[in-house]
């Protein structure tokens, strides 16, 4: 390895390392489906995990019977209208009235409040106000109480008529795109990095490029590192797509600092390119680096943190998760983007990534060899 | 480092390569003078690239020395690839590069910059007649354009020595031959020339040719030589001659 120094100033020339990157460049803005896959497959993935995975229900259609006729039980259905959980279809006469309704299917949802609401809260007394849920899906209906208990704690002077268990904090309306897209950044740099990049190294195998490269005075580390340089900008620029897409699509929280967040994704990409090579030192044919490829993505998926949290895994399961770059940087996503969180509550995930990707880059350097047998 | 004026350009002693079981080339001692084109004949699986690629530091000979341009090839590989060029059957070009951005990118990696990588490949485009065809993308040529490019890749830095596995094969006639002058033309100024073929025409012209038959080496010699020690019409008949008596020998051996 050349001291970071000399490979600096080696960049500004026309170093080999740079020649490789340029050639890398060139290829990539000439290969459109390349091109298109960078942008189109972050936002594609968005789409169907933004919109298609959801944990929370979104229009619940929703009747109500409100005896009490007040201002107070008014603000109340107002309150969880605007929460988008309840979508109000219409009054409900009766209580038998709302039974019909809920079994024929035409409404999901009910709340009921009864004539004294107002009163009792006049008088400091606990108002009590009903929310019946179709429970037939439980994740609709546990979406459903606490949106309704969400609903009823932000009416000023309120004390809460339903007994309050969940107290969500930083995903008040319990929205699951918040938590997935920052998520899928992660998931998806991961995934199309170790793919391009192993599939770009293979190809030269495939064609007998690499053969004319290894005959050459190209010294490994340039060779590699000019390689997978220009991936480290597609992973950027599809970071940026996914960001861009939550926050018009999703309005995702950007709280933290995005300079930070760029910066320390800089190693989780490095990591991911490192994975790439590492693939292609393997890897014989384009064939066999996208099922190679593929293989990390399910433990990525599944024992990251990405879907289901990491707390509930069996100890096996949490020690592969372990193992997974991703897995530090979701905690890195999620901190920053929807806590706001600085770099003294990150740097030992930073650490962790950092030691990943110079392991891995490392090793897959030293695994690649300039004899071809 | 310098190749001094009797070293020959290539001197191979006793070369062996062995892939698992198979003896891919056997005490294969052979020394090629310098500004020499040199003819490396045999059937397929006779071991002739496995020849050019252990000159090339691509594969480590199992037992023997090769020196190629004054440096050994298993101890001073790095150096070995400053000082030749290599053309393989696959050509090793870019599709998606255009063919002067194919020599571009050659020359950089050789560690040509600034003018007098500019300088060079001008001369390089002129002298491979690429003129017409600069800004072409190399996979849309034909196959004598594509050999001519990737002859143009391969002499980039100027190497004392060039190997050249098959150059020839799937193009047409004419370029053939204008592919052969400009090969007499690199030498004729000085540079070692070892190239392997499948065409007897070629190995007519060749300065002097080796056989190779199942590993090992089994005639050496100018053309002509070769055809009056075997009392043959052509090289042709030589070379058909040679491999049927080997593999005689190998299967009253066997």
């Amino acid at each position: 390895m050349r001291s970071p120094l000399a490979l600096l100033v080696g960049v500004l020339r026309d170093s080999p390392f740079a020649a490789m990157a340029r050639k890398e460049f060139i290829q990539m803005r000439r290969d459109r489906l390349t091109v298109m896959m960078m942008v189109g497959l972050p936002a594609i993935q968005l789409a169907l995990f933004g919109y298609a995975i959801r944990t929370e229900v979104r229009h619940l259609p929703t009747i109500v019977l409100d005896e009490s006729r007040s201002s107070a039980s008014r603000s109340l259905v107002d309150a969880m209208r605007n929460t988008g959980n309840f979508d109000v279809i219409g009054d409900a006469h009766s209580r038998d009235d709302i039974r019909a309704r809920i079994e024929a299917g035409e409404a999901r949802a009910a709340v009921i409040i009864p004539s004294d609401f107002a009163n009792d809260l006049k008088r400091g007394k606990q108002p009590q106000a009903q929310v019946i849920v179709d429970a037939a899906d439980p994740l609709a209906s546990s979406a459903a109480i606490n949106a309704a208990a969400a609903a009823a704690r932000s009416i000023a002077g309120f004390r809460a008529p339903i007994d309050v268990r969940v107290r969500p904090w930083y995903n008040p309306a319990l929205k699951s795109s918040t938590y997935i897209v920052p998520g899928l950044v992660g998931l998806l740099l991961s995934i199309t990095l170790i793919v391009i990049t192993s599939m770009a190294i293979v190809r030269e195998r495939e064609r007998g490029t690499l053969e004319q490269l290894v005959v050459t005075p190209i010294d490994k580390t340039s060779l590699m590192l000019g390689k997978i340089v220009p991936f480290a900008l597609v992973g950027y620029v599809q970071m940026t797509v996914i960001l861009v897409l939550g926050k018009l699509l999703f309005r995702i929280p950007l709280d933290g600092s995005l300079v930070l967040l760029y910066v320390l994704s800089a190693a989780f990409i490095v990591a991911n390119l490192g994975l790439g090579l590492f693939v292609s030192t393997i890897a014989q044919t384009q064939a066999q680096a996208m099922q190679l490829s593929f293989m990390f993505m399910l433990p990525n998926i599944l024992l990251s943190g990405y879907m289901f949290p990491r707390e509930a895994m069996p100890a096996p399961a949490q020690w592969i998760g372990n193992l997974l770059p991703l897995t530090y940087y979701l905690k890195i996503l999620r901190g920053i983007l929807l806590r706001g969180a600085g770099f003294p509550r990150m740097w030992q995930e930073a650490l962790v990534l950092v030691l990943f990707a110079a392991a891995v880059v490392s090793l897959s350097v030293r695994r690649f060899s300039k004899t071809i047998g | 480092m310098t190749t001094s004026a009797t070293q020959p350009a290539i001197d191979a002693r006793g070369l062996r390569r062995v892939f698992g079981q198979l003896v891919a080339v056997d005490s294969l001692t052979l020394a090629v003078d310098r500004g020499e084109v040199f003819g490396l004949l045999g059937p397929n699986g006779s071991g002739k690239t496995t020849t050019i690629r252990m000159f090339c530091g691509l594969l480590t000979p199992t037992a023997g020395t090769a020196i190629v341009a004054g440096c050994d090839v298993v101890r001073d590989g790095e150096a070995v690839r400053h000082r030749i060029g290599y053309m393989s059957q696959k050509y090793g070009l870019y599709d998606d590069l255009t063919v002067v951005e194919n020599i571009r990118f050659y020359s950089t990696i050789y560690g040509l910059h600034g003018d007098r990588r500019e300088a060079r490949i001008a001369a390089l485009v002129e002298e491979l007649d690429l003129a017409e065809r600069v800004s072409q993308f190399a996979g849309t040529l034909s196959g004598g354009w594509k050999q001519r490019l990737a002859l143009a890749c391969a002499m980039a830095h100027e190497p004392p020595v060039l190997f050249l596995d098959e150059p020839t094969a799937g193009v047409d006639p004419a370029s053939r031959r204008r592919f052969w002058e400009i090969i007499h033309e690199f030498a004729r100024r000085g540079t070692t020339i070892l190239v392997t073929t499948h065409y007897m025409d070629e190995a007519e012209r060749c300065d002097r040719l080796a056989f190779m038959s199942r590993g090992h080496l089994i005639a050496l010699g100018t053309p002509d030589e070769v055809r009056k020690q075997f009392g043959a019409r052509s090289v042709e008949d030589v070379f058909i001659e040679l491999q049927r008596k080997d593999e005689q020998r190998m299967a009253a051996a066997g």
